[in-house]
């Protein structure tokens, strides 16, 4: 075994005295040879944790020792065997690659011939030999990140420090980029990689686990998985509603988590707990519960003492609207041309009322602008969209204020405090008066935002954030709700709670239109429509699409794994017909 | 040692290649000061020229037709004759005059009698009062050149007493632009030396290029001097390129020499990037490095410097501020190359304040600015 790389002893870090403990009590160890993966909710101190490690923040008690150098008295020596690669891959915009590696080349004291080797060998190691003379900002998310990678690796460095380098960059340059960090792991040198994705953090050999400041989990993400074995289960051949059998089957004691799953509910036990009986989750006569295998994300959630309960307050509050399963919200032949470019080509669909449906597609398919279309905000070329029975064309401030939305960004004033948010979105949907203060006032209780009320929304949580937003759409009580990718870069747990809210609303009555790239999340949709290429080329449940691309050496597809097969086949075909 | 050289001149090269590369900074350093130069070249000027004024002319006698002669060919004044005193009274109200002289019916005869100049009047109009003063001042002027010269013509008169020769020196036209343009000059060097620089700092930090550069082994001296010298060379070829402008589009004239003007720019320079670098040790986003460069660089170096507003009458609390504000000096010795000349003893001890000025920032920057986030 060799000897530990950085040890890290009662760690504490605070930030002001008035706030809580970034770090607490912080104690590991961390040796070479091995890539560790940082991982936890976001506001964990996974960030702090790691600037503690360049040096750059001083602990406010306890050491940290790397390579027997002391962060507080040998920052200088530190610097010179340290790789490090912020959050926004610090890389000078405004200069070439080659300039960019020039000049940490410089800085980390690499130079003649050696200097020669590198620049060689890291060129044609990350693929950027073709793109040496190109800006850095004008980069791709996915070469940017292996130009900062790159550049933090200019002179070997025995301690490489990655902090969250996959945020915002495609899948398939995630995949590169951690074949590359593998291969530059050898013996003596020790790598940390912060991460929010939970798939890369089960590839690395060992993870801390952070939460709140404190660890709550160091070893290899197999034994953390084992810690949920046996407790995995999967209710399948539900005849009655999934969405209500999860709600009943989160209020029971023994649950720790649970998610929908296309038709199935997965559930996953507290330690020590009996499964429930299929009596009280009411999942109809031919429901069993089936062990499955354990996977991280229920370890990770586990760890971090379980999902939210099945009940949303939100939806408890609402009267359930009336009315049988029509359609609510219809798209007829949309079609959307920019000059030549044809972005949307006759798309058609109907969700009906109480129904979730997901848009989904690769980047650049013509999600976004369906959506806009869908909510009013882009006039299409041909074909029409109608929410409620109200044309969007023709009645849009009408059938507007029918619908609530939720963009990406949170669409929220971060200058106003969260109160302030509250009270102009709901005053922008019609509600004054006493009206508005009640619905203010609700809003507050069933999100929890009373600590928060007077903080700027900009400085809030990203859970909270999500929360406000959240809250600031439904407000005036919508019969339709658009989600536009509405939990991208947010940790599981926050997820989970999102999706509790969304289905307590659903089974009350609300039609959802949801666009995401989260797998996990397109199994909560009780239909899908797979945008690629500004058309429609699939459409129906979850479990239809995943059998619609079973194979015999792929006889149970992943939603992902149908996807890809779906995308493939659709080229194949097109290239034959042209 | 060979280290640290390497490394500075890696800093000062990429400083370099993103001032080409960035825009706003080359905008900053030569677009803006043409901009303000030809602003204060064409547009903005202190002087009254061709103030309309109205001249009742009451007297029909000689010396009269002379006097209203004068002010005709004035370059101060347009000037409207007129018998009728009311008619002009009328312009005047109606805004289209600012001011009136009314030479009054005896005036003639007043004036050959050895009598003085009687009851000539001078009205103006207050509502503006810089215009009513140099209305004022240039119709009292006029009356008194014309007078001198009447004397001369009439040989001297005994009863006359001791005459007042004015003669304005180092700008004897009293152009206000010979004044305005190396004050605007400042103004230029300011923003360069203070905006620019604690804009681009605060842009590293906000793109996460500061954190990666602190976790090399680079030094701190090596970051600070690593900004200060691109930004020195360029805030100083922007002083010389406006100076040759100045010069040779505005016709100003240019009596020091250029050591004189490089050491009196070159130590302003040092002191306005000290304070660039020091706001930016602090404040880690553009939008408030922005605000604070404005509020203690450019808002002092306008309004503080004596560039428009004359130090010597603002209350003693301001004036006692002024002192700390590098472009008063910078202000004093560019008014002094371009229109007096090499005056040492007064320049060198405004250098050696601005030098003083330099030291302390930099110790203060140096001693904030440590190689931490926080």
């Amino acid at each position: 075994m060799p000897a530990a790389s950085l040890v890290i002893e009662n760690l504490t870090y605070s930030y002001g005295k008035q706030l809580p403990l970034a770090l607490a009590e912080f104690s590991a160890t961390i040796r070479p040879g091995i890539v560790t993966g940082l991982v936890g909710p976001d506001g964990a101190g996974k960030t702090t944790l790691i600037r503690l490690m360049t040096a750059l923040l001083l602990p406010s008690t306890g050491s940290i020792k790397v390579f027997g150098l002391d962060t507080r008295t040998d920052a200088s020596q530190l610097h010179q065997i340290i790789g490090y690669m912020p959050q926004k891959f610090g890389l000078y915009e405004d200069l070439s690659v080659l300039q960019n590696l020039r000049l940490y080349a410089d800085l980390q004291n690499v130079t003649g011939t050696k200097r020669q080797q590198v620049f060689q060998r890291l060129l044609t190691f990350t693929g950027l030999e073709p793109f040496q003379g190109r800006l850095a900002g004008r980069l791709s998310g996915g070469m940017k990140q292996k130009l900062g990678l790159a550049c933090a690796l200019i002179r070997k460095p025995r301690l490489l420090l990655l902090d969250e380098p996959s945020v915002g960059v495609d899948p398939v340059s995630r995949r590169e980029l951690w074949r590359m960090v593998q291969e530059l792991v050898d013996a003596e040198t020790a790598v940390i990689w912060s991460t929010a994705y939970l798939d890369e953090a089960e590839l690395c050999q060992k993870v801390l686990l952070l939460d709140g400041g404190r660890l709550l989990f160091s070893g290899s993400p197999r034994e953390m998985t084992e810690r949920v074995a046996g407790r995995c289960f999967q209710v399948q051949g539900i005849s009655s509603n999934r969405r209500q059998v999860l709600s009943r089957a989160l209020q029971q004691e023994g649950v720790q988590d649970g998610i929908v799953q296309g038709q199935n509910v997965r559930i996953v036990l507290r330690d020590g707990h009996a499964q429930p009986t299929l009596e009280v989750l009411e999942a109809g006569a031919e429901a069993r519960l089936v062990p499955v295998a354990p996977r991280f994300e229920d370890a990770y959630v586990d760890a971090l003492g379980g999902g939210p309960g099945g009940i949303s307050a939100l939806a408890a509050a609402m009267a359930p609207l009336s009315g049988d399963r029509e359609v609510t919200v219809e798209a007829v032949g949309l079609t959307k041309r920019f000059g030549d470019f044809t972005a949307i080509n006759d798309v058609s669909f109907a969700i009906h009322r109480g129904e979730i449906f997901g848009l989904l597609g690769p980047n650049g398919a013509g999600k976004s602008t369906t959506f806009k279309m869908m909510c009013g905000l882009l006039r299409p070329s041909g074909g029409n969209g109608r929410v409620v029975g109200l044309d969007l064309q023709k009645a849009p401030g009408k059938a507007r204020s029918r619908l609530g939305y939720m963009a990406q960004k949170f669409s929220l004033y971060g200058d106003l405090s969260a109160r302030q948010n509250l009270e102009f979105f709901s005053g922008v949907y019609g509600l004054t008066g006493v009206r508005q203060q009640e619905t203010v006032t609700r809003m507050i209780d069933i999100f929890g935002l009373q600590p928060h009320l007077k903080d700027s929304a900009k400085d809030l949580p990203l859970g909270f954030k999500q929360r406000l937003a959240l809250a600031c759409s439904v407000m005036h009580e919508p019969a339709v709700l658009f989600l536009d990718e509405p939990t991208s870069g947010v940790d599981p747990l926050t997820r989970r709670e999102f999706w509790t809210h969304i289905n307590g609303l659903v089974e009350r009555g609300v039609t959802v239109l949801v666009t995401t790239h989260f797998m996990d999340e397109a199994e909560y949709c009780d239909r899908i429509g797979l945008i690629y290429r500004g058309q429609m080329i699939a459409s129906g449940p979850p479990d239809e699409l995943k059998a619609q691309t079973a194979t015999e050496q792929m006889p149970d597809p992943t939603l992902e794994e149908a996807f890809i097969a779906m995308l493939q086949q659709w080229d194949a075909k097109n290239e034959e017909a042209s | 040692m060979k280290d640290h050289l390497r490394r500075m001149k890696a800093l000062i090269v990429k400083e370099f290649v993103q001032i080409l590369r960035d825009p706003s900074s080359l905008m900053i350093a030569f677009v803006l000061p043409v901009i303000l130069l030809f602003l204060y070249g064409y547009g903005v000027s202190l002087d009254a020229r061709e103030v309309k004024l109205g001249v009742a002319v009451q007297d029909q006698g000689k010396e009269a037709d002379h006097l209203a002669a004068a002010f005709l060919a004035s370059p101060y004044f347009r000037a409207h004759l007129s018998r009728d005193e009311r008619i002009l009274e009328q312009e005047l109200m109606a805004g289209r005059l600012r001011g009136l002289v009314v030479i009054p019916e005896d005036f003639s005869r007043q004036v050959e009698k050895g009598a003085g100049l009687g009851r000539l009047q001078v009205i103006a109009d207050g509502s503006e009062t810089n215009t009513a003063n140099y209305v004022q001042n240039y119709a009292q002027g006029v009356v008194a050149t014309w007078w001198a010269m009447r004397q001369r013509d009439h040989a001297v008169d005994k009863q006359s007493g001791p005459q007042l020769l004015t003669r304005i020196w180092f700008n004897p036209e009293l152009e206000s632009r010979n004044s305005l343009i190396p004050g605007a000059l400042a103004i230029i060097m300011a923003i360069i030396g203070t905006l620019l620089t604690a804009l681009v700092v605060a842009r590293e930090w906000e793109r996460g290029t500061m954190e990666a550069l602190m976790a090399t082994p680079v030094a701190i001296a090596e970051l600070i001097i690593g900004k200060l010298i691109p930004y020195f060379i360029l805030g100083m070829l922007a002083m010389l390129g406006s100076v040759a402008i100045s010069v040779v589009l505005f016709d100003l004239p240019f009596r020091g020499s250029l050591p004189a003007l490089l050491l009196s720019s070159g130590a302003f320079l040092l002191a306005a990037l000290g304070q660039g670098l020091l706001i930016s040790s602090a404040a880690k986003n553009q939008f408030i490095a922005a605000m604070v460069a404005m509020i203690t660089g450019f808002l002092p170096a306008f309004l503080l410097s004596g560039f428009i507003f004359e130090i010597a009458s603002m209350p003693p609390m301001v004036r006692a501020l002024t002192h700390i504000i590098p472009a008063r000096y910078l202000v004093t010795n560019l008014q002094t190359l371009f229109l007096v000349g090499d005056v040492w003893p007064l320049l060198l001890p405004n250098v050696f304040i601005l030098l003083l000025l330099a030291a302390v920032l930099f110790f203060l920057t140096a001693r904030k600015t440590v190689k931490r986030l926080r």
